[in-house]
């Protein structure tokens, strides 16, 4: 058997995957809050909770309506997308052109009460939620047993990813998208509702969380803390990849996947801390971030 | 001469100032401060629930002992040992609190226990689960109630020893708590001619366990050992689950697992599996009946250590009245002179480390079949004397022992 650096390459191998995995999760959080960031430049810190309220409307959808994980796939972003719209309609818009402090605190504290919220109405243990038959099991991939989810999560996560890039890299809506972040202003004029870009950006970054939501609800405890842990992380994903930066997001968020999965194997102590450190270097070398402008 | 006399009536001024002092109840009420994790992943183990048990104590006294009055605090430590300390602190100081119940989280409960010590106040730790508790980090000041980590990993790695797991892998929680289990648990196996043959230490808390589990599935052993609680546990457990570790021929092994983890992963992910407890609401018809007062005002089943808040108060509260005195160590000698039997424990016994010695449960979680309703989660498989499951006098660091 190859070894390296004192580790077997099959569990080398093995951490990888899992890590990407990890990265996926990444990729589709920190994609939402580029997407927002971008257009509305809001740092948005309801983002955590907004995946939580995704795995929720999952779980809840399925004892009170018995809708399965299939639909809910489409369930769930839709509602929270819907929510994420009257937020931005109803209170963040009253802050549009204030310090990005203004934004932050807005939705920090709307985090803070909706996860409150939860931890009133179901604890803090949070539920499981069942498996969805076809995705049980998993395969041998002879360096590592890979559950079927999981593996599914992956091709999932890149599909939505690759999509939402697409259509703000490639389409006449995702242009009218860039330009508004350009200049807003001169966007109007020519007659684009500037105003319902906005609201559906927003839209749209809530209902990606949702949907990473969704994807975390069977393999991860259903509970109102399940979005805090991770958007700490996230949050450092974007500052890597570069505020606002597409591209950026994905790429980093699964190379953040993959430098943790590595730190869990050589130094698992630092795991919680690698992401961070990262960031700390490339904000040293390249404070724009790895795929951002540097102006 | 008369020197001399004026100089005894003082004296005997003093002594009877001092002894009035010791007999009395402070500010004419009993200040109780309940601190405990009220919002984060320890809430459902102790929190708001623990706080009703509390309440349930004090009303069982009708809110007062003879004639005195009993006043609640309580508040969040975030699971911060600086939250913690300045809490308690600040009650001690300015309400003048006789008495910190609750207490969960090893790093916040250390940091109070030096506040504590140094005022001669007393806690009672009711969620806590270290074993240096009553050993290393001793004082005259706090008592430990439910179960510590010796007493948990004791009772399930000896069990587990028995049917024949040789090799073990432990993943620890890195803080304070998971490294006590850690270490407690090792000396067991080692013991008993078992072998750790690998170990991993995350981080508090993580969020995903997959790349851990997969280093236990590829550490050859036989026995993968959780020694991390709440969240983590549950997310650990769920893992292993989904990757297959049972199926592949390894067994697992939760050193601290509670009633509401169990509750929260359902049986299907956790049956069959074994764990030690200081409690279980479903064992007598003492116990049942005091869970069902509590269910009727939290809508859950108590967990061990929101049973031991009502325990330990009960029995404090009997020994200030017993006494009518509130002073930590009047109150304390009391504690330690009357056994304890009540619905949590039967002739349980604090001894000078503050460790209350009492029966622990080996217990195995309920098929999907066997459960009958909603909290009907456990089978008590054998009683594990109080004597066998804590760690002896004889091997105590404590410096109030004298070995």
């Amino acid at each position: 058997m190859t070894i390296l650096f004192g580790v077997p390459l099959s569990v080398l191998l093995g951490q990888l995957l899992l890590g990407l995995i990890n990265g996926a999760f990444y990729a589709l959080l920190s994609l939402g809050l580029a997407i927002i960031f971008g257009l509305l430049r809001i740092i948005n810190f309801a983002h955590g909770a907004l995946y939580m309220l995704g795995a929720f409307v999952t779980l809840l959808s399925l004892q009170y309506l018995g809708v399965n994980y299939w639909f809910a796939l489409f369930l769930a972003p839709l509602t929270v997308g819907l929510i994420g719209m009257l937020i931005e309609k109803y209170l963040l818009r009253r802050i549009t052109g204030e310090d990005h402090l203004y934004g932050l605190l807005l939705t920090f504290g709307l985090a803070l009460i909706i996860e409150g919220l939860f931890v009133k109405l179901f604890g803090v243990s949070g539920s499981s939620y069942p498996m969805p038959d076809a995705l049980k099991g998993g395969f041998n991939l002879g360096f590592m047993f890979l559950p079927k989810y999981r593996a599914w999560v992956i091709v999932a996560a890149l599909i939505v990813c690759f999509v939402t890039w697409y259509m703000i890299e490639r389409t006449r809506l995702g242009s009218y998208l860039r330009a508004g972040t350009e200049n807003p202003k001169l966007m109007q004029a020519f007659g684009i509702n500037v105003p319902l870009l906005i609201t559906l950006t927003y839209g749209y970054g809530a209902a990606l969380a949702a949907f990473a939501g969704v994807l975390a609800a069977p393999i991860y405890p259903v509970s109102p803390g399940m979005g805090a842990n991770l958007l700490i992380v996230v949050f450092a994903v974007v500052v890597i990849g570069g505020m606002g930066s597409i591209m950026g997001a994905i790429v980093t968020g699964l190379l953040m996947g993959l430098i943790e999965g590595l730190t869990k194997v050589f130094y698992p102590e630092a795991a919680n801390t690698v992401v961070f450190l990262v960031m700390v270097l490339v904000l040293l070398v390249r404070p724009a971030g790895l795929f951002g402008k540097e102006t | 001469m008369k020197g001399l006399r004026k100089a005894i009536g003082l004296i005997v001024a003093a002594g009877l100032l001092s002894s009035t002092a010791q007999a009395a109840i402070s500010d004419d009420e009993i200040r109780i401060g309940y601190l405990a994790d009220m919002s984060g992943t320890y809430r459902d183990l102790s929190g708001p629930g623990g706080l009703e048990a509390l309440k349930m104590a004090v009303e069982d006294f009708g809110g007062q002992v003879n004639g005195k009055k009993i006043v609640l605090f309580n508040a969040d430590d975030l699971n911060k040992p600086d939250v913690g300390a300045n809490t308690v602190r600040q009650w001690i100081d300015e309400k003048n609190v006789d008495v910190v119940t609750g207490l969960v989280a090893t790093s916040v409960v250390m940091a109070v226990n030096k506040i504590v010590e140094q005022e001669n106040k007393l806690a009672l730790i009711s969620g806590s689960a270290s074993s240096a508790l009553t050993n290393e980090f001793c004082s005259p000041n706090h008592i430990h109630w439910v179960y510590d980590t010796y007493a948990l990993s004791n009772g399930t790695a000896h069990a587990v020893l028995q049917e024949g797991g040789k090799d073990w892998f432990i993943l620890a929680a890195d803080y304070a708590f998971g490294h006590a289990l850690e270490a407690d648990l090792t000396k067991v196996i080692e013991a008993e001619g078992g072998k750790v043959v690998g170990k991993v230490r995350h981080p508090f808390p993580s969020n995903d366990f997959s790349s851990y589990i997969l280093q236990a599935q590829g550490s050859g052993a036989e026995v993968v050992a959780l020694a991390n609680a709440g969240a983590d546990m549950v997310n650990a457990l769920q893992t292993a689950s989904q990757f297959g570790l049972s199926q592949s021929g390894q067994k697992l092994a939760g050193m601290v697992v509670f009633l509401n983890d169990v509750h929260s992963m359902g049986l299907e992910v956790t049956q069959g599996l074994m764990l030690t407890t200081g409690w279980y609401w479903d064992m007598n018809d003492e116990t049942r009946e005091w869970a069902q007062r509590y269910h009727k005002r939290v809508g859950r089943m108590p967990t061990m250590a929101q049973a031991g808040v009502y325990s330990s108060t009960i029995h404090y509260l009997n020994a200030v009245k017993a006494t009518d005195s509130d002073d930590s160590q009047v109150v304390r000698s009391k504690m330690i002179e009357t056994p304890i039997n009540d619905m949590f424990a039967k002739n349980g016994k604090i001894r000078e480390d503050g460790r209350m010695v009492h029966d622990m449960y080996l217990a195995q979680v309920k098929t999907p079949a066997e459960s009958k309703s909603e909290w009907d989660l456990y089978n008590i498989l054998r009683t594990i004397p109080g004597e066998q499951a804590y760690r002896s006098l004889a091997d105590s660091q404590c410096k109030l022992i004298k070995n």
